[in-house]
C-alpha cells in the first residue's frame, strides 16, 4: 500500500508540474522575469497547490495519527539560519540560471534529454557534495 | 481565462498530491529531499518509485495538455551545469526546494519555509533580470 501510495504520488505530482507547464524552463524564466516580459501563471499553481495543501493540515490537527502510518513525520524545527538563508540563495541563483528546480529538471531527462543530462547529473554532484560535506564536518 | 486554466488544475494536483500523501503516509513531499534520499539513504525503494512516478508523469506534457509556450533552445552545458550544481548543493543547505518549502512549508505556515521561499523567489528574480 505504501508503494502504490508513494508511486501514485509521484505520477501525480508530476501530472501537476506538467499540466501546470512548470516542466517547461521557458514558462518558469517567464515568471520570474518580473521586470520583463511577465507570465504570472506559476503564481496560480503555487497558490492553488497551497490552498490545498493547507486544508490538508486542517485535517492533520484533527488526527492523532496518519492513516498508513504510526506517527507524523513533518519538519518541526523553526529556527532561521544562515545555512537555510544561503541555501535558498544558491538554489534561487541556480533555478534562475536555467529554470529547472528539481523536480521539473528530472522531467528533462525525457521531455528534453539534451539539457536534462547535464542538469540532472550536476544537480546529483551538487546535492552529493553536501552530503560528502556534511559527512566530513560530523566526524 | 483559458490561459488560466492550466495552471489552476495543476496547482490544485499538486496540492491534491501534498494533501493526500500527509494524511496517507505522514510525510511531506519535498522533491531534493526524497533525490537525496535515493541517493545517499539505504532505503533506495520508496524514493525510487515516487522518482520515476515523478518523471512519467512530469513527460506527460503534450500528451494531456496543449503546450502554450514553446521549449527554449537548447542551452549551454556548461550553463545546465553551474545551474545544476547551486540548485544541488543549495536545496541541500536550504534543506527543501520549491516544492518542500514553497509548497508543503506554506501550506503549513512554517517559518523557515515562508522564509526560505521568498529568499529563493528574490534570488531567481534578480538572476533573471541581471540575465536578461
Amino acid at each position: 500500500m505504501y508503494a502504490i501510495i508513494t508511486l501514485a504520488a509521484g505520477l501525480l505530482f508530476g501530472l501537476g508540474l506538467a499540466f501546470s507547464e512548470m516542466t517547461n524552463p521557458a514558462v518558469v524564466i517567464g515568471f520570474l522575469d518580473i521586470f520583463g516580459d511577465w507570465n504570472p501563471s506559476l503564481i496560480i499553481v503555487m497558490a492553488s497547490a497551497i490552498a490545498v495543501g493547507m486544508i490538508g493540515y486542517v485535517i492533520k490537527g484533527k488526527r492523532l495519527t496518519p492513516l498508513l502510518a504510526s506517527k507524523w513525520q513533518v519538519p518541526t524545527l523553526r529556527n532561521i539560519d544562515a545555512k537555510l538563508v544561503i541555501g535558498a540563495s544558491l538554489f534561487g541563483i541556480g533555478w534562475g540560471i536555467s529554470g529547472y528546480c528539481p523536480g521539473p529538471g528530472l522531467t528533462a531527462l525525457v521531455n528534453n534529454p539534451s539539457e536534462g543530462f547535464y542538469f540532472v547529473a550536476a544537480l546529483i554532484a551538487g546535492s552529493g557534495l553536501h552530503y560528502i560535506q556534511t559527512r566530513i564536518t560530523q566526524k | 481565462m483559458d490561459t488560466m486554466f492550466n495552471p489552476l488544475v495543476g496547482g490544485l494536483l499538486i496540492g491534491l498530491t501534498t494533501t493526500i500523501y500527509l494524511l496517507s503516509v505522514g510525510k511531506v513531499i519535498g522533491i531534493s529531499g526524497i533525490l537525496s534520499q535515493l541517493l545517499f539513504s539505504k532505503e533506495r525503494y520508496l524514493p525510487f518509485l515516487f522518482i520515476a512516478g515523478l518523471i512519467i508523469g512530469g513527460s506527460a506534457y503534450g500528451i494531456l495538455t496543449e503546450q502554450t509556450v514553446a521549449f527554449p533552445e537548447t542551452r549551454s552545458p556548461l550553463l545546465l551545469i553551474v545551474s545544476g550544481l547551486l540548485v544541488g548543493y543549495g536545496t541541500r543547505l536550504g534543506s527543501g526546494c520549491t516544492s518542500g518549502h514553497g509548497v508543503c512549508g506554506i501550506s503549513r505556515l512554517s517559518p523557515r519555509s515562508i522564509v526560505a521561499t521568498l529568499v529563493f523567489m528574490t534570488a531567481a528574480i534578480i538572476t533573471v533580470a541581471a540575465l536578461n
